[in-house]
């Protein structure tokens, strides 16, 4: 499945290589990158595919969340059909 | 990147911190093949059924949620009504059957099950009065079994033999389970042109023109929608209604994708998406909260009416497009204990009971977790759901009373029901009495279809 990696939050020194070195240590393959800096906000998307990951999407998303508090950034991961449900005709 | 970045920004804002979710996923299963002669083989029939059927319903709900980060709050069964499946076997009270579906429930992990019901619009059969006389044991000895009765219709009129029973059943279901504010009644529905699709509890019961098992999906976002009108303060009134429509549109999708995928993975049939407005007792989940974004002091004051009409059509046109099959309620559910906006509306003297019955007129479901006065009378409950009943058949729309007379407790009080059924102020009612007038009985003839005025 493809995924939707969001990252907000304060910016700092780091949280691309941390969230990017996630990835790669999952076997999460990182397919399109986008991020700014909002008014001091750091913003980043992912575009992800999953079909090789190590471990079932719960633990990921388990994961995520330590990482994003370790970060003092809220990361969230929603499936890619839902944003074609929401957006595409 | 594929979809633009506000895109993505507003469907995440919308989960995490709009209260968007699926608020049901509800498997509709048919039980018209367990019926039996005796009690004991028909409840085993049931059991082995529904275990059958739903058995991976929780988890499957559970790995869609996990898999799509969209969260799905319930997961729900509902059966055909248990008078239909009852009546062929020696049963006297049909307690029994409401124990086997609460067995069924609890073994499955659903939080309710719905179809402890009878469908008496025209006329009762024996079966149908022991199941509506089995209400308040079954509803009182059990957690997550809930009841209906569909009282009245369109094409057939209102069965008022049955309006002055249920009465009297709410009087004793409240007094069952006196010792929790009586909650009982918070699991039991009386309705007017009651669906067989509807996913959501506690009318939720599988209709004897469905198929024999299918998935109903019903959606939520009254926050949603609130969030969306903030950015049209000021607006004209058609910019209102077209961001409410756009809104739709998009929850509604995903209830869609979240209904094909649990059919496909549970192997059953996809019903409908029911595309109603369901507020949770969360601070910014509620549909008084939409009424007031769209100009009013307080949910309750002159203009309440024709605002929730508009926001009850507008989510229709919205989502209609959305999914291949709408059903169920599909409307703004105004229910008072389970909207922080309308408990508040009613404690600062804006929203009567009367003013709520208006509402029901242009939107569903009818009068919704109401709390009133534990010693209002039987006849006056009848009397109430007369009303309803009679407002639902004149305008061929589902109408529904779910409403709880506190024992002990009387106006000015509140109730506190606790989780999802959430707290009410206890409203007053109009103390005239309409026992003459209920005690007559009969059947309300059913309304001419021509001359609409």
């Amino acid at each position: 499945m493809r995924g939707i990696v969001t990252v907000i939050g304060k910016d700092h020194k780091g949280i691309i290589a941390a969230v990017s070195g996630f990835m790669a240590a999952g076997e999460i393959n990182i397919l399109d990158i986008s991020q700014t800096i909002m008014e001091e906000y750091f913003t980043m998307i992912m575009l992800v595919d999953l079909g090789d990951a190590k471990v079932e999407i719960s633990e990921i998303r388990k994961q995520l969340d330590e990482l994003g508090s370790s970060l003092r950034v809220k990361i969230s991961l929603t499936h890619q059909d839902v944003f074609d449900a929401m957006h595409r005709i | 990147m594929i979809f633009s970045n506000n895109e993505i920004f507003e469907t995440v804002q919308m989960i995490e911190a709009e209260h968007l979710d699926i608020r049901t996923i509800t498997m509709g299963i048919s039980l018209r093949d367990c019926a039996a002669e005796t009690g004991k083989a028909a409840a085993a029939r049931i059991y082995e059924k529904i275990m059958r059927k739903a058995g991976r319903l929780v988890e499957t709900g559970n790995a869609i949620a996990e898999e799509f980060g969209v969260p799905i709050i319930h997961k729900r069964i509902a059966v055909t009504p248990i008078a239909l499946v009852a009546e062929a076997s020696d049963e006297e009270s049909y307690l029994l059957f409401a124990e086997v579906l609460e067995r069924a429930a609890v073994e499955t992990g659903v939080n309710f099950i719905g179809g402890f019901s009878a469908l008496v619009e025209k006329g009762a059969t024996p079966g149908d009065l022991r199941l509506i006389r089995s209400l308040p044991e079954a509803l009182s000895s059990t957690e997550r079994v809930c009841g209906s009765v569909n009282l009245g219709s369109t094409k057939t009129g209102i069965n008022m033999d049955v309006v002055a029973e249920m009465g009297e059943i709410i009087k004793k279901t409240a007094e069952a389970t006196a010792g929790r504010d009586g909650i009982g009644c918070a699991k039991l529905v009386v309705f007017c042109n009651a669906p067989g699709d509807n996913p959501f509890m506690a009318g939720a019961f599988h209709g004897p023109g469905e198929p024999d098992c299918q998935i109903n999906v019903g959606i939520s976002g009254p926050g949603v929608v609130k969030v969306a009108l903030e950015r049209v303060r000021g607006e004209r009134i058609d910019v209102v209604s077209e961001m409410i429509k756009r809104t739709a549109f998009k929850i509604t999708r995903m209830g869609q994708l979240v209904a094909s995928e649990a059919s496909k993975r549970l192997g059953v049939p996809f019903g409908i998406v029911d595309l109603s407005l369901a507020p949770t007792p969360e601070v910014g989940d509620s549909v008084a909260y939409i009424l007031e974004e769209i100009g009013l002091e307080s949910a309750g004051a002159p203009g309440t009416t024709a605002a929730l009409a508009l926001l009850n059509d507008a989510v229709k046109k919205g989502g209609i497009m959305a999914s291949s099959h709408v059903g169920g309620l599909s409307g703004a559910f105004i229910p008072v204990s389970e909207d922080a906006g309308m408990i508040a509306a009613v404690e600062r003297g804006a929203l009567t009971l009367e003013k709520l019955e208006a509402m029901t007129c242009v939107s569903s479901v009818g009068l919704d977790m109401i709390a009133i006065p534990g010693d209002t009378s039987a006849s006056t409950i009848s009397g109430i759901i007369a009303d309803e009943a009679a407002i639902g058949m004149i305008n061929q729309k589902t109408t529904a009373v779910r409403i709880i007379p506190v024992p002990g407790k009387g106006v000015g009080e509140r109730v506190f029901f606790g989780g999802l059924l959430g707290e009410a102020p206890i409203m007053p009612v109009n103390g005239f009495s309409c026992e003459a007038m209920i005690r007559r009985g009969g059947r309300l003839p059913a309304p001419v279809h021509s001359f609409r005025n």
